[in-house]
C-alpha cells in the first residue's frame, strides 16, 4: 500500500462552490502510478462524505500532474459555507491520504 | 536602477490579497530593480463589501488597507521609478487616488500622476437585464435583484493599458481579473495587441502564476521533513522576468526566503484552473497543456509554450448579494470521555435553540481536532481534547445571535468542564454568483481619469 502522499504534492484552490486539486507527481515512476490508479471513481470515493461530485480530472502529462475538479465541495459556496474552511484550502491534504497499489 | 539596456521587462508581484505581509513588497520596490509592481487585493466578494461601505460613507470604499501598504511602498516605488498597478480602488478607485495624492502632498512625496480606471460597476446596467442566468445554478438573476448589492465586471488588461498610455506612475482600478494586472504590463511595454496571442497568453500564464504572490515562491507550500522551504520567515516575493517573444522566467531576490523551483512553480500553475485547455480570463482562453518548465539555476525557473486563442465576447461579473446571517459559537472540553462531552454539548444547544423557537435552514456541528475540515474521522483514537463549534445560517440577526449566546452558556449549563467558550459571533452573509454580459454594453462605460499633484 502506498499513499498519494508517497507520490505526489498539490494544492487545492476554489471557484464558487467547486474545489480543484492538483497532484503534482515527484517523479518519472510516481507519475506512472497516479495516472493508472488515481482516477475520477477514486477520488470521488474519497470525497463522497462531503462532495456531491461529477469529479474531472485532467492531465498535464509535460508538467506529470493531474488536476481534480469536483464540483458541489465547498459547502454551497466559498462565500456563504458554514464550513471552517470556506475556500477548502485543506483539501488537497484529503487527496494525499488516498490508499494505491504499490510500494513505497 | 541598473545602467546597461536590459532585454525583459521586470514584474514584481506586491500583494495576493487585502491583509496580505507589506514588507517583501518594499523589500522588492527597494532592490529588485523593477519596472512594475502590481498589487492584487480583491477577493471575489470584497468589491460587494466595499460597496456597502461606500453606500455609508461615499468618502471610503477601497481597499481598508490602502495607505498602511501605499505609505510603505510608494515613496521607494517613485525613488526608484517603478511604476506600481493595483486594484485597491475596489469600490472606490476615486477616493482612493484622492487618498494616496493627500499622502503624498503632506509628505513631499512627488511629483506624482495616477490614473483611475472606472467602468467595472456595473450595478445599475444589471437591474435592467434580469434575464441573464447565474453561471452555476442556470436560474435568473431576476431572482438575486432584489437582494443585490453590487455587480462588478472583470475588465481586462485592455484598459489597464490604456492608463498606462497617459504615463502614470501610478495605476488604481476596482474589479480587474488578477492575471490582467500583470499582462498589461507587459503589452504597455512591448505594445502587444490582441491579435498576438500567443505573448498574450504567455503574459497571462506569467500573471496567473504572479497574482498569489508567495504561493509561487515557497507560501503555502511547506511540510517539514518532505517539502522544506529555507528561511520561510523571510519569504520573499516574486517577480517576473519577460522577454519581447513572450519567454519568460520567474524568480525572487537571491538573500530573501521561499523557492521559486519547479515544484512551486507547477503547484501555482494550477491553481485555481479547470480544463487547463480553457483558462478563460477578459484577454484570451489560455492554454496550458504544453506549457514548459526549465530549472535555469537557483530560484530560476523558466516558462514557455503558453498559448492562447481569442477572448470571448462576454465579460463575467460578479454579483454580490445579501444572505442572512450565519451564527457561531466555540467551546473546548479535555480529558477522558472529551468527545462524549463535546458532542452532549453540541445537542443541548440544538435542544435549546428550537425550544426557544429560533429556526435555521442549516446546523454545522464540527468537533476541531477530528472532523472539522474533512467532515469525517479519518483516524479512530479520540483525541485527548476537543473543540466544539456550531456554526448555523437563518434570515433573522437574533436567532444568529442566540447560537453564540447558547454555546457560551454552556460554560455553566452544559457538560462538565466546558472551557474558553468565544464570544457569539454573527456574520451578515453577502454572498457572490457570476452571470456573463455582452462586452459591448460594458466598454462604453469605461474611463480613465488622471490625477497629479
Amino acid at each position: 500500500m502506498i499513499r498519494v502522499n508517497d507520490l505526489a504534492h498539490g494544492r487545492a484552490g476554489d471557484k464558487g462552490n467547486t474545489s480543484n486539486i492538483s497532484v503534482i507527481a515527484f517523479d518519472e515512476a510516481a507519475w506512472k502510478i497516479l495516472r493508472v490508479q488515481l482516477t475520477e471513481d477514486v477520488v470521488m470515493k474519497a470525497f463522497a462524505h462531503f462532495a456531491t461530485g461529477p469529479v474531472t480530472r485532467y492531465e498535464l502529462p509535460k508538467l506529470q500532474a493531474l488536476n481534480f475538479v469536483i464540483r458541489g465541495a465547498l459547502g454551497g459556496g466559498v462565500t456563504r459555507s458554514l464550513a471552517q474552511d470556506a475556500h477548502g484550502k485543506s483539501l488537497s491534504t484529503l487527496m494525499m491520504t488516498i490508499e494505491l497499489q504499490g510500494d513505497k | 536602477m541598473s545602467a546597461a539596456p536590459r532585454d525583459f521587462v521586470r514584474i514584481g508581484a506586491g500583494a495576493s490579497f487585502a491583509d496580505d505581509r507589506i514588507a517583501p513588497a518594499v523589500e522588492l520596490a527597494e532592490r529588485g530593480q523593477l519596472d512594475y509592481l502590481a498589487f492584487e487585493c480583491l477577493a471575489e466578494r470584497t468589491v460587494a463589501r466595499e460597496n456597502q461601505t461606500r453606500l455609508k460613507n461615499p468618502k471610503l470604499g477601497y481597499t481598508p488597507r490602502l495607505m498602511d501598504r501605499m505609505s510603505q511602498v510608494l515613496p521607494v516605488a517613485l525613488k526608484n521609478k517603478v511604476k506600481i498597478i493595483t486594484n485597491m480602488g475596489a469600490a472606490n478607485p476615486i477616493a482612493a487616488v484622492e487618498l494616496v495624492h493627500d499622502f503624498a502632498a503632506k509628505e513631499g512625496v512627488g511629483p506624482l500622476h495616477t490614473a483611475a480606471v472606472l467602468g467595472d460597476d456595473i450595478t445599475d446596467l444589471l437591474r435592467g437585464q434580469p434575464g441573464l442566468s447565474l453561471m452555476e445554478s442556470g436560474h435568473p438573476l431576476e431572482e438575486l435583484l432584489p437582494r443585490m448589492v453590487s455587480g462588478n465586471a472583470y475588465l481586462g488588461a485592455d484598459v489597464i493599458v490604456r492608463a498606462l498610455q497617459t504615463e502614470a506612475q501610478l495605476v488604481v482600478t476596482g474589479r480587474v481579473a488578477d492575471p490582467s494586472l500583470y499582462l498589461a504590463a507587459a503589452m504597455y511595454h512591448y505594445g502587444w495587441s490582441y491579435d498576438d496571442w500567443n505573448r498574450i497568453g504567455a503574459g497571462t500564464a506569467a500573471g496567473h502564476l504572479l497574482e498569489c504572490c508567495a504561493q509561487v515562491s515557497g507560501g503555502c507550500f511547506a511540510a517539514p521533513g518532505r517539502k522544506e522551504v529555507p528561511n520561510l520567515a523571510r519569504l520573499g516575493f516574486p517577480y517576473a522576468d519577460m522577454r519581447k517573444d513572450g519567454q519568460f522566467t520567474l524568480s525572487k531576490l537571491a538573500d530573501a526566503g521561499g523557492r521559486v523551483d519547479l515544484a512551486t512553480c507547477k503547484e501555482q500553475l494550477i491553481y485555481e484552473v479547470h480544463d487547463p485547455a480553457a483558462y478563460i480570463t477578459p484577454d484570451c482562453v489560455l492554454d496550458i497543456t504544453d506549457l514548459e518548465m526549465r530549472q535555469m539555476g537557483p530560484d530560476l525557473v523558466q516558462i514557455s509554450g503558453a498559448r492562447a486563442r481569442p477572448r470571448t465576447d462576454t465579460y463575467k461579473v460578479t454579483i454580490g448579494y445579501t444572505d442572512g446571517f450565519i451564527g457561531e459559537g466555540q467551546i473546548s472540553y479535555a480529558g477522558i470521555d472529551a468527545v462524549a462531552r463535546a458532542e452532549l454539548a453540541a445537542s443541548l444547544v440544538q435542544r435549546r435553540l428550537a425550544d426557544t423557537g429560533h429556526k435555521y435552514s442549516e446546523v454545522r456541528v464540527d468537533l476541531i481536532g477530528i472532523n472539522s475540515l474533512h467532515s469525517k474521522r479519518v483516524y479512530e483514537a479520540d483525541p485527548y481534547e476537543v473543540r466544539l463549534r456550531i456554526a448555523a445560517r437563518t434570515t433573522d440577526r437574533k436567532s444568529a445571535e442566540a447560537v453564540g449566546f447558547e454555546t457560551r452558556a454552556l460554560h455553566v449549563n452544559g457538560p462538565a468542564g466546558g472551557a474558553g467558550g468565544s464570544d457569539p459571533m454573527v456574520k451578515e452573509v453577502l454572498a457572490v454568483q457570476s452571470v456573463l454580459i455582452p462586452r459591448g454594453l460594458v466598454d462604453p462605460r469605461v474611463q480613465i481619469r488622471e490625477f497629479r499633484t
